[in-house]
């Protein structure tokens, strides 16, 4: 069986300065790598979780994805089909197969548009005719718990919570085989952030959509996900099944996220893994392995070599020198 | 409120109802808003408003002081001015309506073009933009009248040329601002095309300021039309607009005053209603713009 979505090598550049600019002030590569050889695919029906500091390029990995940011290298398949570089028309029938939240809820609705509108804008713009829009956007309201009489309702009369299952109804309209949510829970109540897990979780289960999650919210990860890739500097460092993971990080960054993750047991022995300093900049990436810098168990060879991706049996691989698995 | 009818109380909670609320209850926006009916309505129905044909010479007599015959006086042909002053007026409101339509749908246009669109393109519309903006109105009219000849047609064209930057800067800035917006975004992932973006999400965002904008800039192309007739280059003679009035009183002022008073009058009633009119409505539309608070 083919992958729903597959990722290879992908690379996404922006420039820092204009072609003009760089020429006259002898930059050679006036070029950043916000993502920077990714690869990773999700099966039909499967929850992905993408973690990573602010600025790590989870973000930009699902624009990329979307079509929103040019694709410097690499693939993206969509069932076996690549989309990168694909635009206008040639895009459309994939963008009706995936559908993108964005982080804030009210933010990433039309502030002029009803919710009947925007729900509504899916098939508006894909043209579909053949349905009873009313009776569609009902059905969507229903799905996500919201009644009909929030069709009448502008973005700024709804609260995050209600923002955010508008958003989802939208995701859902034209029946996606995938869903990007970044930040799904980004600025709502803890209770409402649950709800809208459960929600996701809950039409997963009755639609069978695969989900990709952005976040930084660990405990996210650990309930919704099935494997989890961990993003650092534009690069994965770590992925596979969300509970191995957990259970025996191989990356030292890995484990530095996950003892920072607060644990809700009093009695549980703190274990903090601090890491020191801040994210190093894209403009000057470290040398050898990019963590070296602020990786607690960083060696000689880190700052000279760069790892390559090892296997820790299956679908689990990282990228160090020395795994805590092995030697920790 | 038992007896206030079902529909009445539905406008007053309606948007338009609570906005009209608000203007009448601004005694500026309200005065503003009788003035600017004042000369509305006289040019609508000047055909029956005026007491003479505004044309016909000798009327009464010449350069008369006002009276119950004619209430403004009479010019240097003994024409009633007060029926001029009403039929200039339908021609200052033509010029002026016929400017902001064109100014505001090429500049909206242009605009959204600008801020849209690729790099070089806003680059190319914004020299342009300063290319025209460099040049003083009327020094800028005088040449196009020497090329084209004067007439109505003219003004309405220079007019409309020099107001489309100011229309097109103000949405480009918004365009470019809300481009990045989050909603922006989640329509180009949905796969909206850009005519969709622009006509159902960005547009309806920008042209609330616009509106304020084109209704303060009534009296400033009321009063470009009557600069420009004055200086014999816009309206042609015998066609009365208030700025030919102010030139064929001007050569009497010493002993007769009140054909310029008469052609200045209306001149100051529609530079005060349009700026209260639309001092109030930007009150009213755009409260973060007040500036006594």
């Amino acid at each position: 069986m083919t992958a729903l979505l597959e990722i290879e090598n992908l690379r996404v550049r922006f420039p820092t300065m204009g072609p003009l600019r760089a020429r006259l002030t002898g930059v050679a590569d006036p070029w950043i790598d916000a993502v920077c050889g990714v690869s990773l695919s999700i099966a039909e029906g499967e929850t992905l979780g993408l973690v990573g500091e602010s600025g790590s390029g989870k973000s930009t990995l699902a624009r990329a994805v979307m079509g929103l940011v040019p694709v410097a290298e690499g693939q993206v398949r969509v069932e076996g089909r690549r989309i990168d570089g694909l635009g206008g028309q040639a895009l459309a029938p994939f963008r009706r197969r995936m559908a993108m939240m964005f982080q804030d809820p009210v933010g990433s609705l039309s502030p002029r548009l009803t919710v009947r509108s925007l729900v509504a804008e899916p098939f508006r713009i894909h043209g579909v005719r053949d349905r009873d829009l009313d009776a569609e956007v009902r059905r969507l309201l229903g799905l996500v718990g919201l009644g009909p009489d929030f069709a009448q309702r502008f973005p700024h009369q709804l609260s995050g919570g209600q923002a955010r299952r508008v958003g989802v109804a939208r995701a859902l309209a034209l029946d996606p085989k995938l869903i990007i949510a970044d930040e799904p829970t980004a600025g709502l109540d803890v209770s409402v952030q649950g709800e809208i897990l459960n929600l996701l979780a809950r039409l997963q289960g009755e639609i069978g959509v695969a989900i990709l999650i952005i976040t930084h919210n660990l405990n996210v990860v650990r309930h919704v996900t099935d494997r989890m890739a961990i993003m650092y500097l534009g690069r994965f460092v770590e992925q596979g099944a969300t509970g191995q993971v957990f259970e025996r990080p191989h990356h030292p960054y890995t484990e530095a996220l996950l003892s920072a993750n607060p644990e809700p047991d009093p009695d549980a022995v703190l274990n903090r893994v601090e890491i020191k300093g801040e994210v190093p900049s894209l403009l000057r990436r470290p040398a050898g392995c990019e963590f070296h810098t602020r990786c607690l168990y960083a060696r000689e060879r880190c700052s000279s070599e760069a790892p390559a991706v090892s296997s820790a049996g299956g679908a689990h691989r990282y990228t160090c020198h020395f795994p805590l698995g092995e030697n920790g | 409120m038992a007896e206030v009818p079902a529909a009445g109380r539905r406008f007053r909670e309606t948007a338009l109802g609570q906005h009209l609320g608000q203007l009448l209850r601004d005694q500026l926006g309200l005065l503003g808003l009788v003035l600017v009916l004042l000369v509305v309505l006289s040019a609508l129905f000047a055909g029956w408003i005026a007491p003479y044909d505004p044309l016909k010479i000798y009327a009464g007599p010449r350069l008369a002081p006002p009276s119950w015959e004619h209430w403004f006086g009479t010019d240097h042909l003994g024409r009633d001015i007060l029926s001029r002053v009403i039929a200039g007026g339908q021609v200052a409101l033509q010029v002026a309506a016929a400017t902001i339509a064109a100014a505001l749908t090429l500049g909206i246009a242009l605009g959204l073009l600008a801020g849209y669109g690729p790099e070089w393109l806003d680059n190319l519309l914004l020299l342009l933009f300063d290319a025209v903006r460099s040049f003083p109105v009327i020094i800028f009219a005088l040449a196009v009248v020497t090329l084209l000849g004067p007439s109505l047609y003219t003004v309405i064209l220079v007019v409309t040329i020099s107001s489309v930057p100011i229309y097109a800067r103000i949405v480009r800035t918004q365009t470019q601002a809300m481009k990045h917006n989050e909603f922006i975004l989640a329509e180009r992932a949905m796969g909206a095309g850009p005519l969709r973006i622009l006509g159902v999400h960005i547009l309806p965002n920008v042209v609330g300021p616009l509106l304020i904008l084109a209704s303060m800039d009534v009296p400033l192309v009321i009063a470009v039309e009557a600069g420009l007739s004055f200086l014999g280059m816009g309206v042609r003679p015998p066609t009365p607009s208030w700025g030919t009035i102010l030139n064929d009183g001007y050569n009497y002022i010493r002993n007769s005053p009140w054909p310029v008073i008469a052609g200045g009058i209306p001149i100051v009633v529609v530079t005060l209603g349009f700026t209260f009119l639309g001092e109030a409505l930007r009150d009213i539309f755009d409260p973060k713009l007040r500036k006594d608070l």
